[in-house]
């Protein structure tokens, strides 16, 4: 009979307080590895979002700020990017295309966006990916509508269906455009990102429908939909815009340029680098977020070093026993390890498991809430590494007993006091 | 495995005393022992039987003095191959709590093994199926533990049927040393008397040396040989 299957029936024997320790540490693992792979999905997603636009450009503004509106469609723009400084810019040589976006209203809780259908041929997210439509077509029409996946799931929207755009971020009634019904002509494929939440229309569909608004209320008078088509509905603004260039070597310079606008206060922003940026300002809270987790495994393991050291005395007279067949003084040592390294073994596969549920519950409402996918990968190296150094901590700690074991088993010898 | 007149327990000049003491706590100057004795050694408590019993068992190393077991000079060897010595060699029953109660009674005897790769080949020998649960099968029944019991917790078991269990474990392997602590203080004058039947037959037939600790006079007639422990005016010494 070898130390260790020794240790896993005098475990089996303590199963009552050793399973509480068990789920102490399971805990404290699903939390450290929960945080971690939140961490990693939020980045993840946060990256994931733009990819291949060189410059995002809107009027002066925080880049974070611009860049949380424009690619997020969080908070609001200070201010709006005249028709003609976009078209300046978007002719320019160095730039091989731009997706305007003009925001500001909104349909039952989803932002709406107008753009132009450079967007279905130039946006990319993740990994230079371009939008793909799981249904019907690219709108073509003022009045036509493609809707983000969420958008059209959440809802419950099909081809065909007509929809009405509030104006502004609320659904007060009052404002809502009901007279210029959108009919959906598309449907996004899914890509986790806040294109899945997003309602999209031409930009002349964004200008017909405020034809008859002038300073975020209506005029006196009222135009119906065919009406509106009459209008010239090239807009006189925008609230941002993407920018491709032809160089990306050419980026800082068009950045600057930009920037140094005399006729228009403008801010140009790197993407990744203001994600970078933004990302930097909320990683604390994860790192806070992982301490506390791992304080929380400190905890765990006194705990458990707490129930170890309430076995030691019942455990003399079984040491004696051992030592009187002839198990040495680190055998005993072995045996206080070994049945910890089991415990915690046991604690970090139950943790795993954990994970594994959480992540499965809580999947759909952190994606609809948060767009975050905790998709239920393999442990990466950091997560291994992390149960990796939970094991290491239990068996420091448990080397404590195994050490005061060691000196009784000395001092007691064989003949043992009862 | 008993050539006649071989020594088997050998002590020279032996003193303990532990660090702090101004009295030896173990003092014997000769004592000898051949292979199928049986001694007992008569000692009231605090009169350093335990510390004896360590010693022999290799856990304590004398002061001064040379222990020898089976031609080998104890105080030669390191701790750990001390331990492996009386793994081996040595066959331990205790007063009490012999036993480990997560194991049945089977795993008990066979436990004895565990740390002795000599025991082990040795209990495979002697049984005609040649393993290790059929050995120690073997011993419990010649010490009227029926197989029904075998298997089960040893909790279940009467405080004689335990005792039984922990000669089984002592003797699976040929030891050639057998040390008893008290082994009957627990048990009442029946069972006391088949348990010392049982304990003679078992190392007789085994051509074990015994050495048995007690403070019951009673027990002595049955020993050839007996020595007395003088009681130490040190009486910390169940504290150490």
């Amino acid at each position: 009979m070898t130390l260790l299957l020794i240790a896993l029936k005098s475990a089996r024997f303590r199963k009552t307080s050793l399973l509480l320790t068990v789920l102490t540490i399971a805990i404290s693992a699903t939390l450290l590895l929960g945080v971690d792979k939140i961490r990693k999905e939020s980045r993840e997603s946060l990256f994931n979002t733009v990819s291949g636009t060189d410059l995002i450009v809107g009027a002066r503004s925080s880049p974070t700020n611009l860049l949380l509106y424009s690619v997020f469609r969080i908070g609001n723009a200070t201010n709006n990017v005249s028709w003609e400084t976009y078209e300046s810019i978007a002719e320019q040589e160095e730039v091989a295309w731009t997706i305007p976006i003009s925001l500001g209203d909104s349909h039952r809780g989803f932002r709406v966006m107008g753009t132009s259908t450079d967007y279905f041929d130039f946006y990319r997210y993740g990994n230079k990916k371009a939008l793909t439509l799981d249904s019907g077509e690219r709108f073509d029409d003022v009045y036509d509508t493609v809707l983000g996946a969420d958008v059209a799931r959440e809802l419950g929207y099909e081809i065909g269906d007509e929809i009405i755009v509030s104006h502004g971020i609320t659904d007060a009634d009052f404002a809502a455009h009901d007279d210029k019904p959108f009919t959906v002509v598309g449907i996004f494929d899914r890509t986790g990102t806040p294109v899945d939440r997003t309602v999209h229309v031409s930009l002349a569909g964004i200008e017909a429908i405020h034809i008859d608004f002038r300073d975020g209320g209506r005029t006196g008078v009222q135009l119906d939909a065919d009406q509106a088509l009459l209008f010239d509905l090239t807009p006189t603004s925008i609230t941002a815009f993407m920018v491709g260039l032809e160089n990306r070597a050419q980026t800082f310079q068009v950045q600057r340029q930009i920037n140094d606008l005399q006729t228009e206060p403008m801010s140009a922003i790197l993407p990744g680098a203001t994600l970078s940026e933004f990302w930097r300002t909320i990683s604390p809270v994860e790192q806070l977020l992982f301490v506390i987790s791992g304080f929380v495994l400190v905890a765990g393991l006194l705990g458990m070093l707490t129930t170890i050291l309430s076995t030691l005395n019942e455990r003399r007279r079984e040491i004696a026993v051992l030592r009187a067949i002839g198990a040495r003084a680190r055998h005993v040592v072995m045996l206080i390890v070994l049945e910890t390294l089991l415990v915690v073994t046991a604690g970090c596969v139950l943790g795993v498991a954990m994970l594994y549920g959480l992540m499965a519950i809580a999947r759909p409402i952190v994606a609809r809430r948060f767009g975050v996918d905790l998709a239920a990968t393999w442990l990466d190296s950091t997560q291994l590494g992390i149960l990796g150094a939970v094991v290491a901590g239990a068996v420091l700690v448990a080397l404590i007993p195994g050490f005061i074991a060691y000196r009784r088993s000395i001092q007691d010898g064989l003949a043992l006091k009862v | 495995m008993t050539s006649e007149r071989r020594e088997v327990v050998g002590l020279e000049g032996v003193r303990f005393r532990w660090p702090g003491r101004a009295e030896d706590t173990v003092s014997i100057d000769e004592l000898h022992l051949d292979a199928g004795e049986h001694l007992f050694v008569r000692g009231s408590s605090g009169s350093g039987k335990t510390t004896l019993l360590n010693l022999l068992c290799g856990v304590h190393t004398p002061s001064s003095g040379t222990i020898r077991l089976l031609g080998t000079d104890l105080s030669t060897l390191s701790a750990g191959r001390r331990d492996q010595f009386r793994a081996d060699h040595v066959g331990v029953v205790f007063q009490q709590f012999n036993l480990l109660p997560y194991l049945s009674t089977l795993e008990n005897v066979t436990l004895a093994c565990s740390f002795s790769g000599r025991k082990t080949s040795n209990a495979g020998e002697s049984a005609q199926s040649g393993d290790v649960k059929a050995s120690a099968r073997q011993l419990l029944e010649s010490l009227n533990l029926s197989p029904e019991l075998h298997r089960a917790p040893v909790n279940k078991l009467s405080v004689g049927q335990q005792q039984r269990v922990a000669v089984a474990r002592a003797l699976i392997g040929g030891p050639e040393i057998l040390i008893a602590d008290e082994p009957t203080s627990a048990l009442d004058a029946d069972n006391r008397d088949r348990f010392m039947d049982l304990l003679f037959r078992e190392t007789e037939a085994k051509g074990c040396t015994l050495i048995f600790v007690s403070h019951d006079p009673q027990l002595a007639e049955r020993f050839e040989r007996t020595i007395e422990l003088d009681p130490i005016v040190d009486e910390s010494e169940g504290a150490a």
